[in-house]
């Protein structure tokens, strides 16, 4: 075995270990740089079915309404006020329940939509059925959950 | 986001097919480098290559399929990542053995590497959800100190190398307790920070730039303190002891977010190992080899600094491209085998190869941190946190050991020194991460199936 093929092999040696190293890089580039399958995802799972009622209808909600849990039946008057929900006692609607959080969720207007978003609750806050992760535009008819209580937007 | 259409969450993918590639990948790197050292030594492929590759490539195929089986979302790297640094090892040390180096044996390391797949495949099949262990807090800190101590008892214990570190057990042979003992120790920390870390987090007082603690919860730190220097006086051995206390406060520091911790920590570990240097002959002796290794007298004397030197040289041999495989002389360096793999390692493959080797633990500890982050109770947090930690802490003590950046401590590399103990805990380390990887990972239960009423569960 000459001199020079050794040597080869030993540049080749260091090269594939290096190799192998910016493979795994690469593997994990979705973490470092949160990439594309974040935009692939949806499309990828674009035939989960969406409610019905979830199709924006013409104008923005006026009230927010408890369609479910203790406090069934009230209702709110929309106005520019941020909403927020939540068992602390300055909360907009005050829910006692035990899987609530202190301050749950927050609803507010923007560009004429209501947006919901999850401040870092327990139990997590639901629009529909998916878990509310970041600031999510709320439709008109979406029933959305936090804790026992499920609240929606109405004309 | 003008269509008010529900964002799905997206959801992780399991990259098992990457995981499969990359594993797959690094059975043929180390295949490769095993043919290397024969063609370097013998003018020819060695005749086990096949059988050797192909045993490795079977054992992990194994785990890869308990993975995919019992943690179909674990983390698709942390698995192929550990089989590269456990096959370089395994290469390291037949290499050794080739050249006659004391105590090498590539075959009992290659059954020991089956061992702890086996190891890992149990804790996953066995563990189905990590949060069990957070019930056996006090259970896991109890057996932890049993088998620390265990070494101090009568007829199990035994002085190796003059540290007593080893359990003798009969018709099995010797065993490091201490390496399993860190685990059971990790989780222990972990249950109990996660229950008084409030009060460790905001009680006290503001003093200049800083937070102090009250006096008073200095209780747990003082008690992990003056517990690691019994481990460093009684059984003189200076690794555990870092690698312990080392763990504790960085596990207390990821609890509590508060700097504080970590300085006083700092000064009570400089202070006690000044105080034991001052006191005892073997903690004296290693200050001194630190501080010049390069005295004459010190390199001639037994248990002198000539370990360390030598393993420097081969570094120095070693250069940037390194000796290439087999073209080294490893066997110079005493202990190549365990503590000093690492300089044996960086003879041969240089300082490109030893990079590539810390950046391979360094992919390692960064998918437990990862893994940690996107946990979602405080005991996985604190528990995967606390084991990729001492994974790192535990490569820093030992590679800044060998290149003499600290006083040398008599730890293993993980993964690649020859001993069966720290190859098994480390084993099941790995599988504690994959298990947690897994539960991070797995997307959260989405609907709640009763449509317009929420899931009520009764208590």
């Amino acid at each position: 075995m000459s001199e020079l093929t050794l040597l080869l092999i030993r540049l080749a040696f260091l090269a594939l270990l290096w190799f192998f190293v910016i493979a795994a890089v690469g593997v994990i580039r979705t973490d470092l740089f949160g990439s594309r399958t974040t935009t692939a995802a949806p499309a990828r799972k674009a035939p989960k079915p969406v409610k019905p009622a979830a199709k924006p209808k013409k104008g923005e909600p006026r009230q927010m309404v408890v369609i479910g849990g203790p406090l069934e039946g009230t209702t709110i008057t929309l106005s520019e006020t941020p909403i927020t929900i939540g068992r602390a006692n300055d909360a907009t609607l005050v829910v006692s329940d035990d899987y609530a959080s202190s301050r749950h969720a927050r609803l507010f207007p923007q560009d004429g939509q209501w947006i919901v978003e999850d401040l870092g609750s327990t139990n997590g806050t639901y629009l529909d059925r998916s878990k509310v992760t970041r600031p999510t535009p709320v439709p008109l008819g979406v029933p959305i959950r936090i804790g026992k209580t499920v609240i929606e937007l109405r004309k | 986001m003008s269509t008010p259409s529900v964002e799905p969450v997206p959801l992780p993918a399991k990259r098992r097919l990457a995981q499969l590639a990359m594993l797959a990948f690094a059975v043929v790197i180390v295949m490769f480098a095993y043919a290397n050292v024969g063609l370097a030594i013998d003018k020819q492929i060695p005749s086990g290559m096949l059988t050797y590759g192909l045993s490795l490539g079977g054992f992990m195929l194994a785990a890869y399929l308990v993975l995919a089986k019992f943690a179909p979302w674990a983390d698709p790297l942390i698995l192929p990542l550990v089989t590269l640094v456990n096959g370089l090892g395994l290469v390291m040390i037949y290499r050794l053995e080739q050249s006659k180096a004391f105590g090498a044996s590539a075959n009992t390391q290659l059954l020991w590497t089956a061992v702890g797949v086996v190891l890992f495949s149990v804790t996953l099949i066995v563990l189905r959800d990590h949060r069990a262990l957070q019930r056996l807090t006090y259970t896991a800190g109890a057996i932890g100190l049993l088998l620390l101590i265990s070494p101090l008892l009568p007829f199990i214990g035994k002085n190796i190398n003059g540290a007593r570190i080893w359990i003798e057990i009969p018709g099995v042979g010797q065993l490091q307790p201490a390496e399993f003992a860190k685990l059971a120790l990790i989780v222990f920390f972990a249950g109990y920070l996660v229950a008084k870390r409030d009060v460790l987090a905001l009680a006290g007082r503001r003093l200049l730039f800083i937070d102090l603690p009250r006096a008073r919860d200095l209780g747990p730190i003082l008690i992990v303190w003056g517990f690691s220097l019994g481990v460093l006086i009684l059984q003189k051995d200076l690794g555990s002891s870092l690698l312990i206390f080392g763990t504790f406060i960085a596990m207390l520091y990821i609890a509590t977010q508060r700097t504080s911790w970590v300085l006083i920590g700092i000064l009570l570990f400089v202070g006690g190992a000044i105080l034991a240097g001052m006191v005892f002959e073997h903690v004296h002796a290693r200050f001194e080899v630190y501080l010049n290794p390069e005295d004459p007298e010190l390199f001639q004397k037994v248990g002198g600094s000539e370990q360390l030197m030598q393993g420097l040289f081969a570094m120095a041999t070693g250069g940037i491209l390194g000796t290439g495989l087999g073209q080294g002389h490893p066997k110079q360096i005493p202990l190549a085998i365990s503590d000093f793999i690492f300089p044996a390692t960086g003879e041969e493959l240089g300082l490109t190869g030893l990079m590539a080797l810390l950046m391979v633990y360094a992919l390692i500890v960064q998918r437990g941190l990862r893994t940690s982050i996107a946990a979602r109770d405080p005991f996985s947090k604190l528990l995967a946190g606390g084991l990729s930690f001492i994974l790192a802490w535990q490569v820093f003590i030992i590679v800044g050991g060998v290149t003499n950046l600290i006083p040398l401590t008599g730890l293993v590399t993980p993964f690649m020194s020859q001993g069966g103990s720290a190859l098994l805990a480390n084993w099941i380390l790995i599988a504690l991460l994959v298990r947690m990887s897994d539960a991070a990972r797995k997307p959260p239960p989405q609907a709640i199936q009763d449509e317009g009423m929420t899931q009520v569960f009764q208590r």
